[in-house]
């Protein structure tokens, strides 16, 4: 049964990956590639190739077209319910317990500390992205140009990625 | 102010999905101008809680976000309807591209768009490390902890996890020997004072 081993397996990737994004990437492959070999190694980098001009977590496009290789739509639909639902299921019981516990003076001393903790988390991930994203000096105007337009004339968010994805197509 | 209906939410984190390049943090801002600033479905705060919320839950940010945030406005359905819009994107795009345009990643023109894309993306970021700072770094030991937390973060390859968790233990020991300052802290005082 083809589409519910493609389930059960994305379901554990997505309930053992904490962290998002590339933290994922090793235990994708040890599942995909190295204990299923539903995927080749090179198959395999050219979902992460493809990942990286897509949008969308990195995880659900590998289950997508992991699914897909391997049964087709009902195969990536599963694999990717399957990767999904560990999230949802979690953070639900987590939201749940914070919307009911939030009002007591311990949780919102954790949450005192968490909070800058957060700022942390989003500066370490910008560094970790940031050699290979800004690699010349076009990279460089381009990132402090979106920054000065999203920041004080209110440019829409999307719409900077738009107009930058553009200056790219033309300047490349 | 429109209510955060579940078919709201849908097509609200749609556009977010089919929008979120280079990982979770960078639809930090995108969320935000449409959950936060334009309808005001939540406050700063409860934004900053809600990312903190999804980064101590395991899979895809993304994902984990849209969670909490339809089930915190709408409730299980607003759950459901804002998970399916933020995952839809990235579904059909895939089953497009392993079906019939395999080679995507080597075409010049998506290429040359990702190029310019990528410095926008890092510009979102920062975007969101001011966003969420101003929010959740007010006091000097917010600053110090936020500090800590970055080094142990960079330097010494910390598991996030671990840093979220210990970053509450200092939450809760710092307002215990009343080094923070807990919001609406009141009841906290007081409650400081019978345990001293």
């Amino acid at each position: 049964m083809m589409v519910l081993n493609l389930f059960l397996t994305f379901f554990k990737i997505g309930l053992f990956s904490f962290g998002g994004g590339y933290a994922m990437i090793p235990l994708i492959q040890r599942e995909i590639v190295t204990l299923h070999r539903w995927l080749t190694m090179s198959q395999f980098i050219d979902v992460i190739a493809i990942s990286q001009v897509t949008p969308g977590p990195i995880a659900i496009n590998a289950a997508t077209f992991v699914g897909y290789k391997v049964a087709g739509v009902w195969g990536s639909a599963a694999a990717t319910a399957g990767v999904v639902m560990p999230s949802v299921l979690v953070s639900l019981g987590l939201t749940w317990a914070f919307l009911r516990y939030r009002s007591l003076a311990v949780v919102k001393a954790m949450f005192t500390g968490i909070r800058p903790a957060v700022v942390a988390l989003i500066v370490a991930a910008t560094l970790s992205i940031l050699p290979s994203s800004i690699t010349n000096f076009a990279g460089l105007l381009i990132a402090l140009l979106a920054f000065l337009a999203i920041r004080y004339f209110k440019l829409d968010p999307i719409l900077a990625l738009v107009l930058a994805a553009a200056i790219g197509i033309l300047i490349g | 102010m429109l209510p955060p209906t579940p078919l709201r939410l849908f097509w609200t984190f749609l556009a977010i999905g089919a929008f979120t390049f280079g990982g979770g943090y960078a639809m930090i801002p995108l969320i935000k101008k449409s959950i936060v600033e334009r309808p005001r479905w939540m406050e700063d705060e409860e934004f900053v809680d809600a990312i903190a919320i999804a980064q101590s839950s395991p899979g895809p940010i993304a994902v984990n976000i849209a969670t909490l945030t339809g089930y915190k406005l709408s409730g299980l359905g607003g759950a459901l309807f804002s998970v399916v819009g933020a995952t839809l994107p990235s579904f059909i795009i895939i089953l497009v591209v392993a079906s019939i345009f395999l080679g995507v990643q080597h075409n010049s023109y998506v290429r040359a768009a990702m190029a310019g894309m990528r410095p926008a993306v890092i510009a979102l970021m920062a975007q969101a490390v001011l966003d969420v700072g101003k929010t959740a770094v007010k006091s000097r030991f917010s600053i110090v902890l936020g500090l800590l937390a970055l080094v142990a973060l960079t330097v010494f390859n910390v598991h996030p996890v671990l840093v979220i968790v210990a970053a509450a233990a200092a939450g809760v020991a710092a307002s215990r020997l009343g080094l923070a300052q807990v919001p609406n802290g009141a009841e906290q005082k007081e409650q400081n004072k019978e345990t001293r």
